[in-house]
């Protein structure tokens, strides 16, 4: 009896750690495609606290440079940007960050606010997996499920990526128990240029009314933040195009709620010039998004309001955060100079 | 639930009442056994029968009237205002009825119950909660096996002991059904359904492809399917007939209708081939035929007529659809050709006894029986008569055998890597199917707990890893439970 127990045991073990590799195998590693997948987890690495953090979708983790924050204005600062990322999920992420740091000021990009209900299962996985275990995960999960979905699938990955067993590739194997980190405080740079030809209207809706599940995980944040005594910042990145477009209904609607909570919103759309932005060079797909060079821009005009506006210190001269950050700068500009 | 329920309270009220005028007409007769002569008991006996018969009709009208209307009411109007169309008479609006899932089998369960009760095989059930627990015992609900009472009964209601090797048994034979289904059939459908919904495109020797690949595909579904069934009521201590004796090894039509859906194979035999055969309407047919047409023809037409409606009906079990009438009638053509050939037969082994037992032989008629059946069994993927038929034209007018071999094979959405798990599926499938001859794999392997647990860890990575489920796929769906 007590030879089948052990024997058992070993062959249980056994099952557990050849399920488990297998999962840490066919799970994407999100290191030389669709890099966006990686942002997430990083965050679990950083050392330092950060003074701002940006949450959002992709027109965060495209239009802010933490690095260029630090080198012109000395904020510190963390894009928890994901793609597609559902205003359910940015409440969550609030909700997690806030549990490791409680930063000076948090910068919500108002877009994802259009959707009313889970979009995709691929996205969803995209900022979910990154995240660690915890409340603020169980919450984000149980949001933001698709139909076609089940709780389980974030648990034991495995069930979500078991059939990428026979398309895995040698990033797979190279990157099986560890990561490179692939973006700068969680901005992914993009050095690309495809201009933008030419300014579009959106297509015209049957209705305006953004979803009212959204003002509520709005309305959360701006409370979670007040409770922590944080600073919550509305903005919506300039870009604007035909399929992502940002409809001056909407923005009346943003305005009024903002005017309402007594919050800032920046609408960043009609400030191009201002900004000092060129549609012919900032943007690497024809102005869906910025390039490297349109965010450092923006990250330039809105360091300054942040400095001067919410009194956001200047923290260089710190041996500890300028020896992090020198690090930091050095990468961002390697990659910057198509070095790595 | 709420057919079940009724399935189950019109099967009640009729066995009692059909028992309760056999138990009288018992009581009666023992009573009067010394004043009644032979022929007076004789009579009361065949008139109290014929009672019952009218008590069980009326059952048996409520019971598959209920499917009848669920599941025939949309085909029956189709065609009807096909008809109608012909003379340029206004339509008639097709019901939108849900089909609950297993009602078919439910349904047939029952209504062989009432037969048995009407017949005096079994004594009905009082206790109508027992009689609901033989209705809905929940593993074979959805797709069989058709259990008989006789049968099921006592060990639902009677007492079990713990018996570890059972639950052993029992649960590997749920990973080996979740294998098969996993593993092989649901892997399988992803081409599958691309060979049907582009069957235009897909024609000639894909038609082919398409006979074998679904053969491999309903086998790991329904045996799957009928694997978990039992699996799961023998870990409870239950034992449920079997379904399936390797058909895929039949020699000829007849064999493997007696090795697929034995259960089903079995109730049709019993419930109507049988009574319809030997019943006086048929006797007297029989017997005017032999004098107007001769003896052969006298002798074969109950047969043949029991046969063909006994097919008839078993196509239309499996679906509202011409295609499965003309399925159930393929079959029933091959089985009453070959029985026609059966002398020939004879002379032929007469001539060659050595190949009743020579490999090659047996290997041809098995490959034979298999892709008949596959054949005619296609009709249940393309669901269209008539195309099924141009796309069998196909395999002799288009000869695209070349194109398998530049890229054809994983044109429709299997890849290297799927076709290698159909295959490695199958194989392993075999291998268990021909260790399990004697002794069930799973009974083997349940006597040592060790191995027992050493497999079915195995089995799981195994399934987890290669098996077809999860986003894109929906392994719940098991294709027998629509019948």
């Amino acid at each position: 009896m007590k030879k089948t127990l052990i024997l058992c045991t070993c062959i249980l073990l056994a099952t557990v750690l050849c399920l488990g590799f297998v999962q840490m195998l066919v799970m994407p590693k999100y290191m030389t495609t669709s890099r966006d997948g990686a942002l997430i987890a990083e965050y679990y690495n950083e050392t330092t606290n950060h003074d701002v953090v940006f949450i959002g979708d992709c027109e965060v983790y495209e239009s802010f440079t933490p690095p260029t924050l630090w080198q012109e204005y000395g904020i510190t600062s963390y894009v928890r940007g994901s793609a597609q990322q559902l205003i359910w999920q940015s409440y969550y992420l609030l909700e997690e960050t806030l549990k490791y740091e409680t930063p000076k000021a948090v910068v919500f990009n108002v877009f994802s606010i259009k959707y009313g209900v889970p979009q995709n299962e691929a996205y969803n996985h995209m900022t979910l997996d990154g995240m660690k275990w915890s409340q603020s995960k169980v919450g984000a999960i149980n949001a933001s499920m698709t139909e076609e979905e089940n709780f389980l699938s974030y648990v034991f990955p495995l069930l979500r990526y078991h059939s990428r067993w026979s398309e895995l590739t040698g990033e797979d194997w190279q990157y099986l128990y560890h990561r490179d980190t692939v973006s700068h405080n969680g901005y992914l740079m993009q050095t690309g240029i495809a201009p933008k030809t030419r300014d579009a209207d959106g297509i015209p809706l049957a209705n305006y009314s953004l979803p009212a599940v959204g003002f509520e995980y709005l309305e959360k944040m701006r409370a979670l933040c007040e409770e922590k005594g944080v600073e919550f910042i509305l903005i919506k990145a300039p870009t604007n195009t035909r399929g992502y477009y940002w409809y001056n209904e909407w923005d009346a609607q943003i305005i009024s709620w903002a005017s309402e909570k007594g919050v800032d919103y920046y609408n960043f759309i009609s400030l191009d010039e201002e900004i000092g932005l060129d549609w012919s060079t900032d943007t690497y797909d024809k102005g869906v998004h910025l390039n490297v060079y349109g965010a450092e821009k923006l990250t330039s005009y809105f360091g300054n309001i942040l400095a001067e506006k919410y009194g956001l210190s200047d923290r260089r001269g710190d041996s500890e955060l300028d020896a992090v950050w020198a690090e930091k700068l050095a990468a961002y500009q390697k990659e910057r100079n198509g070095e790595s | 639930m709420i057919f079940i329920l009724y399935t189950a309270v019109v099967t009640y009220l009729t066995a009692r009442l059909m028992q309760k005028r056999a138990d009288r007409e018992d009581a009666y007769v023992a009573d009067n056994r010394e004043t009644l002569s032979k022929e007076e008991r004789k009579s009361y006996r065949a008139k109290e029968k014929k009672r019952r018969l009218r008590i069980l009709t009326a059952g048996l009208i409520l019971g598959f009237g209920m499917l009848a209307v669920l599941k025939y009411t949309a085909f029956a109007v189709g065609n009807v205002n096909s008809i109608l169309s012909m003379f340029n008479v206004e339509k008639l609006t097709v019901p939108s009825l849900l089909l609950p899932l297993g009602i078919s089998f439910y349904t047939f369960q029952s209504m062989g119950y009432l037969i048995d009760v009407y017949r005096k095989k079994v004594r009905a059930e009082g206790n109508f909660a027992k009689l609901l627990l033989f209705v809905s015992f929940f593993p074979q609900l959805l797709q069989g096996p058709i259990s008989r009472f006789g049968d099921l009964h006592e060990q639902l209601i009677g007492e079990h002991k713990f018996d570890a090797t059972n639950l052993r048994a029992g649960l590997f034979r749920v990973v080996w059904g979740y294998f098969k289904k996993l593993i092989v059939a649901d892997t399988a459908m992803i081409g599958i359904k691309t060979l049907i919904e582009q069957s235009d495109k897909f024609d000639g020797v894909y038609v082919f492809l398409l006979i074998v690949l679904y053969s491999a595909q309903i086998y790991g579904d329904f045996t799957g399917g009928i694997d978990i069934t039992i699996g799961l009521s023998e870990a409870m201590g239950i034992k449920l007939a079997e379904n399936f004796n390797r058909p895929f090894a039949s020699r000829s039509t007849k064999e493997y209708w007696n090795r697929w859906h034995i259960t089903m194979g079995t109730w049709f035999t019993d419930y109507i081939f049988y009574p319809l055969s030997v019943s006086k309407g048929m006797q007297k047919l029989s017997l005017t035929a032999t004098k107007k047409l001769g003896k052969g023809f006298g002798m074969r037409l109950p047969v043949y007529t029991a046969t063909i409606a006994t097919w008839f009906l078993t196509g239309l079990w499996h679906g509202a659809g011409w295609n499965f009438i003309v399925w159930g009638l393929l079959n029933c053509l091959v089985i009453l050709v070959s029985r026609e050939l059966e002398p020939l037969y004879r002379i032929f082994h007469k001539r060659f006894p050595k190949l009743a037992n020579n490999r090659v032989w047996i290997t041809w008629q098995m490959t034979r029986t298999f892709l008949l059946m596959g054949l005619i069994r296609s009709l249940d993927c393309y669901r269209d008569v008539p195309k099924t038929f141009r796309l069998w034209g196909s395999m002799l007018t288009k000869w695209n055998v070349g194109e398998l071999f530049t890229g054809g094979l994983t044109s429709f959405g299997l890849g290297v890597a799927e076709w290698c798990v159909i295959l490695g599926g199958v194989l392993v499938i075999n291998i268990f199917d021909r260790l399990g001859r004697e002794t069930p794999v799973h009974r083997r392997v349940a006597a040592k707990p060790v191995a027992w647990f050493a497999a079915v860890c195995a089995f799981v990575v195994v399934i987890l890893i290669f098996g077809a489920y999860g986003i894109g796929y929906d392994a719940s769906q098991f294709i027998y439970q629509q019948f």
